[in-house]
């Protein structure tokens, strides 16, 4: 197990460092640099001041020593600095990173709630008129924009309850009744495009393990075909779906991008947007940063969450 | 069996080849199999001939201001106007194509970029494949929207930087597809056959391997194009896609649309429904390839 976890260790930083090089070389495909872009957007002119942001952002530098330098900054922490907001991104980042984690974390609980039991009830009634409603259902989620899907919703609230999302973001810690108001719906939008492929990879894990030998045991025992699916089927159904929960993550910080932006939450995701709205490059490369580590801690984490649930593969045996 | 080597007169030949009559009943199995995925075909059918004969199936120039501002579906305005007078229906008709198009393009340049990354790095196997394989697991690590939207951000808006910028997220899942066609096929028979015959390795890469991968290669770009027009209109709802004045279904939904939802709904209705009618058809249509061309799944 030890080895097992130092070699994704490994792969995991290697692919952090491959793709901090991408990040840095997609940042500067832009004609000119990130000063004459800061410079441009700002209508600065005076070329003493930009010769000063030049040294100061190590422009001038040769570009093995700004990748360096940037490294340098990235692990001591430091996230560089807003030039829209002329402070520390970590400053901006922190008071945004609740609004993301939570709307994050209720999209997940929201795909999983609706993903593993239709997947389920899809594989048990396989070719039936439930299977064909439930395929078409989660089909139309994955193809529908969310942000389309968001503003469909706010429509309806509108329009139904008069209910118009606060721009204003509500802390749980003050009150939690408008906190979930507040939250629910752009969960659910985002959770309801995820729980789409949740439920197509746990209806293709339960189809294949339903033909396995021991369900038909079980079913031969005369046990109650709820049971059968549910504890017999479902459990061992679950490692794709614990993998593929783990894949998610990356495709949900996807979806909060733009649900954050159509629903006015001041999250990290929405952050990005107006970052790259406004030109605002250091931030832009830094932020990108940031989602590939989370992106590559999930997948980490899931990676040995299936070596301790599935001892084939801790003893390298799958 | 014995039907196939019976051999019959030229003048007697049945009007259908076998290959013909063998594509036919293909066709007619899919028909019968994949109700889902004819639906699918129908959807996608219908994109294509909208989007070939939309001068013919619009009523209105797309992009003429009118001062017939934000009126309602009806009379000479199907689904309604925009904010700045320009008829819905004839921008939604136009739209198909901005969405084929890059739909399109940009799949088709990510999954040849990627299937050849796939073939160089399968059949040349040891380091090659092995630093192709932790490249593309680097390319991955980026949700494709953040990857697309940095790179349409570093690029520009425009119609050619949009297609580059969705292509790039997909060669990493055709290079992992077709990589992992070339490891089977590899080993055949024929192709250690063709190697002892002495066939230089391009050749027998491009002439024997290639070819044999066509299959799941066209279930990729199935399954992807709806993927790709979905991003599209994402980037262009965000304001890094296709620039105005081009009628595109994920800029029409952007701010104008917000603002004046809810005076107006139809400005948010009819492109949404729009794009995900596309995106529903290729995916449904994608399933069912994925499904008939895919031995594994058959039956599932």
């Amino acid at each position: 197990m030890r080895g097992y976890v130092a070699k994704r260790l490994l792969i995991a930083l290697v692919t952090l460092v491959g793709m901090s090089m991408v990040i840095f070389v997609l940042m500067r495909l832009a004609p000119g640099n990130i000063v004459d872009i800061i410079f441009e957007s700002a209508g600065y002119v005076d070329q003493a001041d930009k010769k000063q942001l030049e040294h100061e952002l190590g422009v001038d530098r040769p570009i093995p020593v700004q990748y360096a330098r940037w490294m340098g900054e990235l692990v001591s922490g430091d996230l560089g600095k807003s030039y829209r907001y002329d402070m520390r991104a970590w400053v901006i980042i922190k008071p945004r990173l609740p609004v993301t984690i939570e709307l994050a974390v209720l999209a997940l609980f929201f795909s999983i709630l609706l993903g593993v039991p239709a997947g389920v009830v899809s594989a048990a009634r396989q070719n039936k008129p439930i299977d064909y409603v439930l395929r078409v259902l989660s089909l139309a989620g994955l193809s529908m924009p969310s942000f389309w899907l968001a503003m469909i919703v706010i429509l309806l609230f509108v329009r139904a309850v008069g209910w118009i999302p606060s721009i204003t973001y509500v802390s749980p810690f003050v009150d939690l009744k408008a906190n979930l108001w507040q939250f629910m719906v752009p969960a659910l939008a985002v959770g309801y495009r995820s729980s789409a492929l949740i439920m197509r990879i746990t209806r293709s894990a339960m189809l294949e393990v339903m033909r396995e030998d021991y369900i038909r045991t079980a079913q031969a025992k005369g046990q109650r075909p709820t049971s059968v699916v549910w504890r017999h089927a479902l459990k061992n159904a679950g490692l794709p779906v614990i993998t593929l929960i783990g894949i998610e993550f990356a495709f949900l910080i996807g979806g909060l991008v733009v649900t954050e932006t159509v629903f006015n939450l001041p999250g990290v995701a929405r952050y990005l947007v107006e970052a790259i709205q406004f030109r605002d490059y250091p931030v832009v490369q830094n932020l990108t940063m940031f989602i590939a580590v989370v992106v590559v801690l999930a997948n980490l984490t899931v990676d040995l969450l299936y070596a301790w649930v599935d001892p084939r593969i801790k003893y390298g045996n799958a | 069996m014995a039907r196939v080597v019976e051999t019959v007169p030229v003048a007697a030949a049945p009007q259908a080849l076998p290959f013909e009559r063998a594509r036919r009943s293909a066709s007619l199995r899919f028909l019968r199999t994949q109700p889902l995925g004819t639906a699918g075909a129908l959807l996608v059918a219908a994109l294509v001939a909208t989007a070939l004969l939309a001068d013919v199936l619009a009523t209105h120039d797309p992009v003429r201001t009118s001062t017939h501002v934000l009126a309602a579906p009806g009379g000479d305005f199907w689904l309604g106007t925009d904010n700045l007078g320009r008829d819905l229906y004839s921008r939604v008709i136009h739209g198909s194509r901005i969405s084929l198009v890059v739909g399109i393009a940009s799949t088709l340049l990510g999954a040849v970029l990627g299937g050849l990354i796939g073939l160089v790095a399968g059949y040349a196997g040891g380091k090659t494949d092995l630093l192709s394989q932790r490249l593309m697991d680097i390319m991955q690590a980026l949700p494709i929207l953040v990857l697309a939207l940095v790179l349409a951000a570093s690029l520009g808006p425009s119609l050619t930087n949009a297609i580059i910028a969705i292509s790039i997220p997909i060669i990493p899942r055709a290079a992992r597809l077709i990589r992992a066609s070339v490891l089977a096929i590899r080993e055949l028979a024929y192709v250690e056959a063709a190697r002892a015959l002495g066939v230089r390795h391009a050749r027998v890469a491009l002439r024997h391997i290639l070819p044999n991968t066509m299959g799941p290669f066209i279930v990729l770009i199935t399954a992807q194009l709806g993927g790709s027009i979905l991003i599209e209109a994402t980037l262009s709802f965000l304001g890094f896609g296709v620039p105005e004045p081009y009628p595109s279904w994920g800029r029409m939904l952007s701010i104008a649309a917000a603002e004046y939802a809810e005076k107006a709904p139809w400005l948010v209705i009819w492109p949404g429904l729009a794009i995900s009618l596309a995106v529903f058809g290729t995916n449904l249509l994608g399933d069912a390839l994925r499904d008939t061309l895919d031995p594994r799944l058959r039956g599932r």
